[in-house]
């Protein structure tokens, strides 16, 4: 199967240094263009691939490994971060084989908390940071935030890019703020949040998502959840060719994440068939891919639990965080 | 349980079979013909036996049709052309095409799985394109059966007669439809000849006629092979014949019937060119490539299937093309996963073979995609030649399969005069992110149909049709109506 959708990497890996802010425009000038009908039409008519049986089953245990179970709200509290955690290691109080999602993320306030109740398990802990979810403050504010987060014990850190600077042509800007922020992450992963739905085009998307990468992201990851257009079909397509033709021309893999507005099993299922069929296999893994969500992993465990009983319990069945 | 799913969520997505019931098609065991709005016996009790492709097993016994069988179909059609359908107000017949586009969607599911076991397509694409398609052209000709005198083709245009229609096997349903909706909105009556290993779809179209209560005789369905169609095509009492089919077929139907002094209109083969130019958005170029070759097996008489691409993105485009092409989903017809389905029969993959081994014969190189194939009916996986020459056989001839001949060219001007180096016009695309040189191209291609970052795209509103050895006539759009008007 990996040989099938899957991609060539270099031995040894080749990243193309930065050096200048017309090498960088350069480079994202040179990338193709993404015809928006062809794009949502592939996007379409990958959505209507069938996944029933035991390759469903399969799917939505995937698909709970693969979750950021996440709440950003001024509300959180640290007791309601505490049960989110206990959720995330054990989604299923009453299934033991029900796998832990992928991480827990919260504001970077909140890591400590989150760190210790998770204590000993295999659930990471992301924090958003750099003035999450607009990115309006200083570069300084920002490394800051990343700083706070990191020393409290995240092991992820969500930014969010720059979009005015992006969509006014300095690229140059946020190229460096991502280099930055990957160095006060130290050790911690690096998701770069593209913000799609303010970057409107599909080729914005594509360009992003090259810079992001060729600044040090660990992952590029769509939305942050917080504006009227999250992650789509065709968004995470784009994204996912953007990984796979990276990691061909350098050897490099990053992953991708899609957050905001996923909250059907069914949804989330449609997106692992365009992981499998763009990037790959290889990309089937939750250090590879992630769904950034809240109210999805109750329906992923509703549908598992009617594929176990052969019928459907009522939502009231799971806590609500 | 818990260790066999904890490991089970590591590595691939299969995907488990996901087929649609077979039963959902309701076969009856044997068809008569339809004449004058009932299935009759055919006259000489003669049967064919059409095969699912997929399986290589019989569906069902159809009539053989005759050139009795023939007569009685067209005095019924002249009967009510003269009684009824000629004479009824444009919005009254307009009523009745509505009916049976509606009709043909509430029978979607069934004609789907009808179409993809009579045809060997995949479920998806009879599901999403045929059906909705064919609906579709029967309630955009609703719409002008009571604007004729709007549509441009004189004040007071009159219905020709009794139209006889000759369809392929590779959309039986959809070229039905195409067929006649525009001759009925324009007042003829049909007597309509489906292809001889495809008869099933065009039946159950009978049946909704039926509920549709359209008049007696208005449409007829005669089933057979090509006998029946040659009886049809001569016939004395058929004021036109309409084909779509082989360019071979089309220019024996012409010769007969323009001595007959019928009018005629054809759709006839094509070696439509796929034109990718450097600045090509690479992957949305990549899956029109692929649905320009592969959608119905290639049994699209305007398929992609030359790919011009510009010489210092060949190899690029290549390497691309055959991984995804690689990816495609060869199998079951009825499973909702499938990409590529049948090969319509076994004559037509002997003659796929054919062209394919003149291809390694002329020193092509070959690449076949990896799948493994069904051991029964009828299969020929997805297949791309590249190195391909404009003289050799697999880069002039029609191959009407999964087959790719993949030539480069340098200039703009080179494309152009390799995309129209062929005896047909039909349609081919252009790849590009630049409008001003996709227009430039346009306007020098000689195809009836010219798709700009996009290929194998149809709509009811869009006049379809060829130049040169590909046919003549349209098909679709306000210009449809001419085959079936006088002015």
């Amino acid at each position: 199967m990996d040989a099938r959708a899957g991609v060539r990497l270099l031995d040894p890996p080749r990243a193309p240094v930065i050096a200048s802010e017309a090498q960088l425009r350069a480079l994202l000038a040179s990338l193709s263009g993404v015809d928006a009908a062809g794009a949502e039409a592939r996007a379409a008519k990958l959505a209507t691939r069938s996944i029933k049986t035991s390759s469903k089953r399969a799917a939505l245990d995937m698909i709970i490994s693969m979750i950021d179970l996440t709440t950003l709200e001024g509300a959180d509290t640290p007791e309601r971060v505490a049960s989110l955690c206990d959720k995330a290691r054990r989604p299923d109080a009453r299934d033991a084989s029900v796998p832990s999602v992928a991480a827990v993320c919260v504001y970077a306030d909140l890591v400590g908390t989150a760190r210790a109740r998770l204590a000993g398990s295999t659930v990471a802990v992301a924090a958003v940071a750099t003035a999450f979810p607009s990115g309006r403050a200083s570069r300084r504010v920002k490394l800051l935030d990343v700083e706070d987060a990191v020393a409290a014990g995240a092991d992820e850190i969500d930014m969010v890019i720059d979009r005015g600077a992006f969509l006014s042509g300095r690229l140059g800007e946020v190229f460096e703020e991502i280099v930055a922020v990957k160095e006060a992450c130290q050790h911690a992963h690096l998701k770069v949040i593209l913000e799609t739905g303010e970057l409107v085009t599909y080729d914005n998307v594509r360009r992003a998502s090259w810079l992001a990468m060729l600044a040090g992201a660990d992952f590029i990851k769509t939305s942050t959840g917080k504006v009227g257009v999250s992650a789509t079909l065709p968004v995470a397509l784009v994204l996912l060719e953007a990984v796979r033709d990276f990691a061909e021309s350098t050897g490099r893999l990053v992953g991708v994440k899609v957050a905001g507005g996923i909250r059907s099993a069914k949804d989330a299922m449609r997106y692992l068939v365009v992981v499998n069929e763009t990037a790959g296999s290889l990309w089937l893994s939750p250090t590879l891919f992630r769904f950034g969500a809240s109210s999805l992993l109750n329906d992923v465990l509703m549908q598992r639990l009617r594929q176990v009983r052969g019928a459907y319990v009522r939502p009231q069945e799971f806590s609500a965080d | 349980m818990g260790e066999e799913l904890a490991t089970s969520h590591l590595g691939a997505l299969a995907y488990d079979p996901a087929p649609e019931s077979a039963a959902i098609a309701r076969l009856h065991e044997s068809y008569g013909i339809f004449v004058d709005g009932a299935f009759t016996d055919p006259a000489q009790h003669a049967q064919l036996l059409t095969l699912n492709p997929a399986t290589g097993s019989g569906l069902a016994h159809v009539a053989m049709g005759s050139a009795s069988d023939v007569d009685l179909a067209v005095a019924s059609a002249r009967r009510a052309f003269d009684t009824t359908w000629s004479r009824m107000r444009g919005a009254e017949r307009a009523k009745y095409l509505f009916r049976i586009a509606r009709l043909i969607q509430e029978r979607a599911r069934e004609l789907a799985v009808v179409e993809t076991l009579d045809n060997g397509k995949p479920i998806r694409e009879s599901r999403d394109i045929d059906v909705p398609l064919a609906a579709a052209h029967f309630f955009y000709y609703a719409g002008w059966a009571d604007k004729l005198e709007h549509a441009g083709f004189g004040a007071h245009p009159r219905p020709l007669g009794v139209a006889g229609q000759i369809i392929p096997w590779n959309f039986p349903l959809l070229m039905a439809a195409w067929k006649l909706a525009p001759a009925l909105a324009a007042g003829n009556t049909c007597v309509l000849k489906p292809a001889e290993t495809t008869p099933l779809s065009a039946l159950v179209l009978a049946e909704i006629l039926q509920q549709a209560e359209l008049p007696p005789g208005v449409v007829n369905i005669v089933t057979g092979d090509g006998t029946t169609g040659a009886a049809l095509v001569e016939h004395a009492g058929v004021d036109k014949i309409a084909f779509t089919g082989s360019t071979e077929v089309g220019r024996v139907i012409q010769r007969r019937a323009n001595a007959a002094g019928k009018r005629v209109s054809l759709e006839l083969g094509g070696k439509g060119a796929n034109i990718v130019f450097e600045d090509a958005p690479i992957d949305e170029m990549i899956e029109g490539i692929v649905d320009g070759i592969f959608f119905n097996q290639g049994h699209v008489c305007c398929a992609g299937s030359r790919l011009l691409v510009q010489e210092n993105v060949a190899d690029e485009v290549l390497r691309r093309l055959l991984r995804r092409v690689d990816q495609l989903r060869v199998g079951d017809p009825l499973d909702k996963n499938t990409d590529v389905g049948a090969i319509n029969s076994a004559e037509q993959l002997a003659k796929i073979t054919e062209l394919v081994e003149t291809g390694e014969a002329e020193g092509a190189t070959r690449h076949t995609s990896s799948c493994a194939l069904p051991s029964e009916g009828f299969w020929f996986a997805p297949t791309v030649f590249s190195q391909v020459s404009s003289t050799q056989r697999i880069a002039r001839e029609e191959i009407f399969g999964p087959v790719l001949s993949v030539l480069t060219f340098r200039t703009p001007d080179e494309a152009v005069a390799k995309a129209n180096d062929t005896t047909y016009g039909l349609a081919c695309g252009v790849w590009s992110e630049k409008g001003s040189r996709t227009l430039w191209v346009a306007e020098r291609l000689r195809a009836g149909v010219v798709w700009a970052n996009t290929y194998n795209r149809f709509d009811p509103a869009s006049p379809f049709g060829g130049v040169k050895e590909s046919g003549f006539g349209r098909e679709g759009g306000r210009h449809g109506l001419e085959a079936y008007l006088d002015e």
